[in-house]
């Protein structure tokens, strides 16, 4: 094949990719989209393999064969609970991908000039970064106990020096090119950079820390573009680190806090009011027959979702409840926080796979004016999102934060095991308010009492 | 230099088109969005290929382990997108 024939194959699989995110704007050509993205992935792969001269055939099928086998694996075993560490995952796995090619590349005397070896120096940045930071996402996700609390003193300034040492590792490369051994220490101190980026981070800051390694993971690929002067690259990776930027906006603004603040802050929960204070013999609870007997005699219920649900993997009992309910006549709707979840649209993945119709699940900005006109607003295993506390514009962690306003609901029931905090560590006065009813249950157990009490009302 | 110019040229506008296009992607699908644009990164793949033929053990055992990885990370990345996708329905 000609290389302008494989350009011009490069610049079609480029066309798929666009074309598959435009489609995405909408539930129903979403899918499709999906498929011409793979498609256009396919041909890349295709073409890329027939051009390049002798390759060892034997040993690129066997590892095309390898990856291939360990991702319909990965892909078809991961339970929907699982996604976001399985995002974290995958995204690790592209980083390292982009490290390793930035390095043969540097080996194979390929990265000649200076802004090629910039790149390729960045690229081993970047693509470290990604790969330490996402594995480390992983096991933060799946709740590896030795990766709890680890925030070293002068976290801060421990990052920026190892920052500025990775970058300052690449000065001998440029020097006295290629350097090799400077590519691969630059590249290990930004690994352990990436460790102590994410370790730090807290659960509920998780979503933001997903879409920054996913954009990440897009710089590294299209840095690597650079390196190897390949304009597909190029492409696909920006695309990915413009999705990846756009939500860690969406995420940031959802919470009202900046990226940097995110990364490097901690949360000061030592100025809020103290729990005895807030709930000292206000709150009131009530068992699952009680609660059945108030929604049996709902019009509208509006439920909310939170970690909570799937942690409990409740999703299917809170399926049954609503049938159960729409079966009265009630009319059931779902409002979703930005940030409820460990990634963005955790909850609408969950909800979608108990076959609940995305149409039923409104967006905060969408329902919040809808609270006022609702019966009972159920909030499932859900804190932060739904504290009324953040609406004072300063003197708490969340203050500024948008929330739900499922308290101007006439009751509010709130399944939850306890009242302890959620993540930004303070009390929530949505607990002691009058028209508050606490429903002391982990969520799946909780939903599915509920909705027997309900079959009795 | 002009390689270089052209290849940032190419990038500017890309990110451009990216963030133009992928705005208009509704919350509730940005899940599948992440996991998508997770596979898409696994472009590294065609890099790793590039370099697979420039001879060499340590080239060999690297562009391995890159196309290992970049495979997972494609074939992982819009296996779970379609799951996810084709769950989406509509009431």
């Amino acid at each position: 094949m000609s290389e302008g024939a494989v350009n011009l194959t490069y610049l079609i699989a480029a066309v798929c990719f666009i074309v598959a995110f435009k489609m995405m704007s909408s539930p129903r050509s979403a899918a499709r989209g999906n498929t011409i993205s793979s498609f256009g992935m396919l041909l890349a792969i295709v073409v890329t393999v027939f051009h390049t001269e002798s390759l060892n055939a034997t040993l690129v099928a066997s590892a095309l064969l390898l990856g291939t086998g360990i991702g319909v694996w990965l892909a078809r075993s991961t339970p929907m609970t699982g996604m976001p560490q399985m995002v974290a995952l995958l995204n690790g796995f592209g980083g390292g991908a982009s490290l390793l090619v930035a390095g043969t590349s540097l080996h194979a005397g390929n990265a000649t000039g200076l802004q090629a070896i910039i790149a390729t120096g960045l690229s081993g940045i970047i693509g470290s970064v990604t790969f330490s930071g996402s594995l480390v996402a992983y096991g933060k996700l799946e709740e590896w106990k030795f990766l709890e609390g680890l925030r070293p003193k002068g976290h801060q300034a421990i990052v920026a020096t190892l920052f500025v040492l990775s970058v300052l590792a690449l000065l001998p490369m440029i020097v006295a090119p290629p350097g090799e051994m400077w590519f691969w220490i630059s590249s290990l101190i930004a690994s352990i950079l990436g460790v102590l980026l994410v370790v730090a981070i807290g659960g509920a800051d998780m979503p933001v820390v997903i879409c920054l390694l996913n954009s990440y993971s897009g710089l590294a690929a299209a840095t690597t573009g650079f390196v190897l002067n390949n304009s597909m690259l190029i492409i696909a990776g920006s695309l990915v680190g413009a999705s990846g930027l756009i939500l860690t906006q969406i995420m940031c603004k959802a919470m009202n806090r900046s990226m940097a603040n995110v990364i490097l802050g901690a949360m000061d929960a030592s100025t809020a009011a103290k729990a005895d204070d807030v709930y000292g013999g206000k709150v009131k609870s009530a068992s699952a027959d009680e609660l059945g007997m108030l929604l049996a005699d709902a019009q509208n219920v509006i439920i909310v979702p939170g970690y909570g649900l799937a942690v409990s993997q409740g999703q299917h009992a809170l399926k049954d409840l609503a049938t159960r309910l729409a079966a009265r006549g009630t009319k059931v709707t779902y409002a979703i926080h930005p940030v409820a979840g460990r990634m963005p649209g955790h909850m609408n993945v969950l909800l979608a796979e108990a076959d609940i119709p995305y149409d039923q699940v409104k967006e905060m900005d969408d329902i919040n004016p809808e609270f006022k006109e609702t019966d009972v607003a159920i909030v499932i295993g859900a804190n932060d999102i739904v504290n009324p506390i953040a609406r004072e514009p300063k003197g708490n962690p969340i203050a500024g934060m948008p929330i739900l306003d499922v308290d101007q609901a006439r009751t509010v029931i709130v399944l939850k095991r306890s009242l302890s905090p959620g993540f930004a560590g303070i009390p929530n006065p949505l607990f002691a308010l009058p028209n508050t009813l606490m429903f002391y249950a982990d969520g799946k157990k909780g939903l599915s009492d509920l909705s027997n009490a309900l079959k009795d009302a | 230099m002009d390689q270089f110019v052209a290849a940032l040229t190419i990038f500017v506008l890309a990110v451009f088109v990216g963030f133009e296009v992928i705005r208009k992607v509704p919350p509730p699908l940005h899940t599948p969005l992440t996991s998508a644009s997770n596979a898409v990164s696994g472009i590294t793949v065609v890099g790793a290929l590039d370099l697979a033929g420039r001879g060499g053990v340590l080239v060999e055992v690297l562009t391995f382990l890159a196309i290992v990885l970049a495979m997972i990370n494609v074939v992982g990345g819009y296996g779970v997108t379609n799951r996810m996708l084709k769950m989406f329905k509509k009431g």
